[in-house]
């Protein structure tokens, strides 16, 4: 059951993100992205990820694409087509592109992964604890840098976000 | 894990889906899709940390903390590109990459 659901899912994610790096209309590469996004929440909670596939539905479904949307709405006519590569750059591109991957799963297969069996469930608790702990292999030097770096960068997109004030602001000094 | 699913075939999953975005970052013309073929990238190797974690070492968790850092970092990058891409929009009413040349303060 749980291997059909995975081939079901892989197949859905290739397929969207194949449309989604190659559709000429921007909102709806945004929206085949999106359905990868969800996929990949999906491929989570089969591993038994939980509170990541949590985190990863609020904050790329709920959060990132709607971001995105908002830009592609105010910068595009909704009826524009992208313009293409040359046909000849697609190509090499494509090419080079599947013989990365064919390195990747020469490596891949080629390593004999020591698989533990286990089937135990993680749970929130367990992750707080780990995020938040002064021990070794504790995360929470991290974890407040993460928060600085998220501080910083809302900053800083409220700063670029209305710069061209500011600039005007400067020149009648 | 997931039962009757080895790590070589996730592996492979997430592979594809690396060089997709890869395949995408070079020929898409326009900084949003850019940033479309990015979030898929930064997505890939998060699954990969998680799939790992998961499979060859289940008694720590330190591939759910990667990945949490990785989705945060992304959460970052996209509010921040956003905020250059409107911005550079006023200025030059245009999101391609062959205008953009007054990046240079």
């Amino acid at each position: 059951m749980e291997k059909i659901v995975f081939y079901i899912l892989a197949l859905l994610m290739i397929v969207f993100a194949i449309a989604s790096v190659t559709s000429r209309k921007m909102l709806r590469s945004v929206v085949y992205l999106l359905f990868v996004l969800i996929g990949i929440a999906g491929i989570y909670f089969l591993i038994d990820y939980n509170f990541l596939a949590a985190i990863q539905l609020t904050i790329y479904a709920g959060g990132i694409i709607v971001l995105v949307i908002f830009s592609v709405l105010l910068v595009h006519h909704i009826e524009m087509e992208l313009e293409l590569a040359k046909i000849s750059k697609q190509i090499l591109t494509g090419v080079l592109c599947l013989f990365g991957l064919g390195v990747f799963l020469a490596t891949i297969y080629s390593y004999d992964f020591k698989v533990v069996e286990n089937y135990k469930t993680t749970t929130v608790a367990d992750i707080g604890s780990g995020l938040l702990s002064y021990d070794r292999g504790g995360f929470i030097l991290p974890f407040e840098v993460i928060s600085i770096l998220l501080l910083a960068a809302m900053i800083g997109a409220i700063i670029i976000g209305k710069g061209d004030k500011l600039t005007q602001k400067d020149e009648t000094i | 894990m997931i039962a009757g699913i080895s790590i070589y075939e996730i592996l492979t999953l997430t592979s594809i889906l690396f060089f997709i975005g890869i395949y995408g970052f070079i020929t898409r013309k326009n900084l949003i899709s850019i940033l479309i073929s990015i979030e898929l990238i930064l997505n890939a190797s998060a699954i990969n940390f998680v799939v790992i974690n998961k499979y060859l070492y289940p008694e720590v968790l330190q591939g759910v903390f990667f990945s949490i850092f990785i989705i945060a970092v992304a959460a970052a990058e996209t509010a921040l590109a956003v905020a250059i891409i409107i911005n550079l929009y006023r200025q030059i009413s245009s999101v391609e990459v062959k205008d953009t040349e007054i990046m240079k303060y």
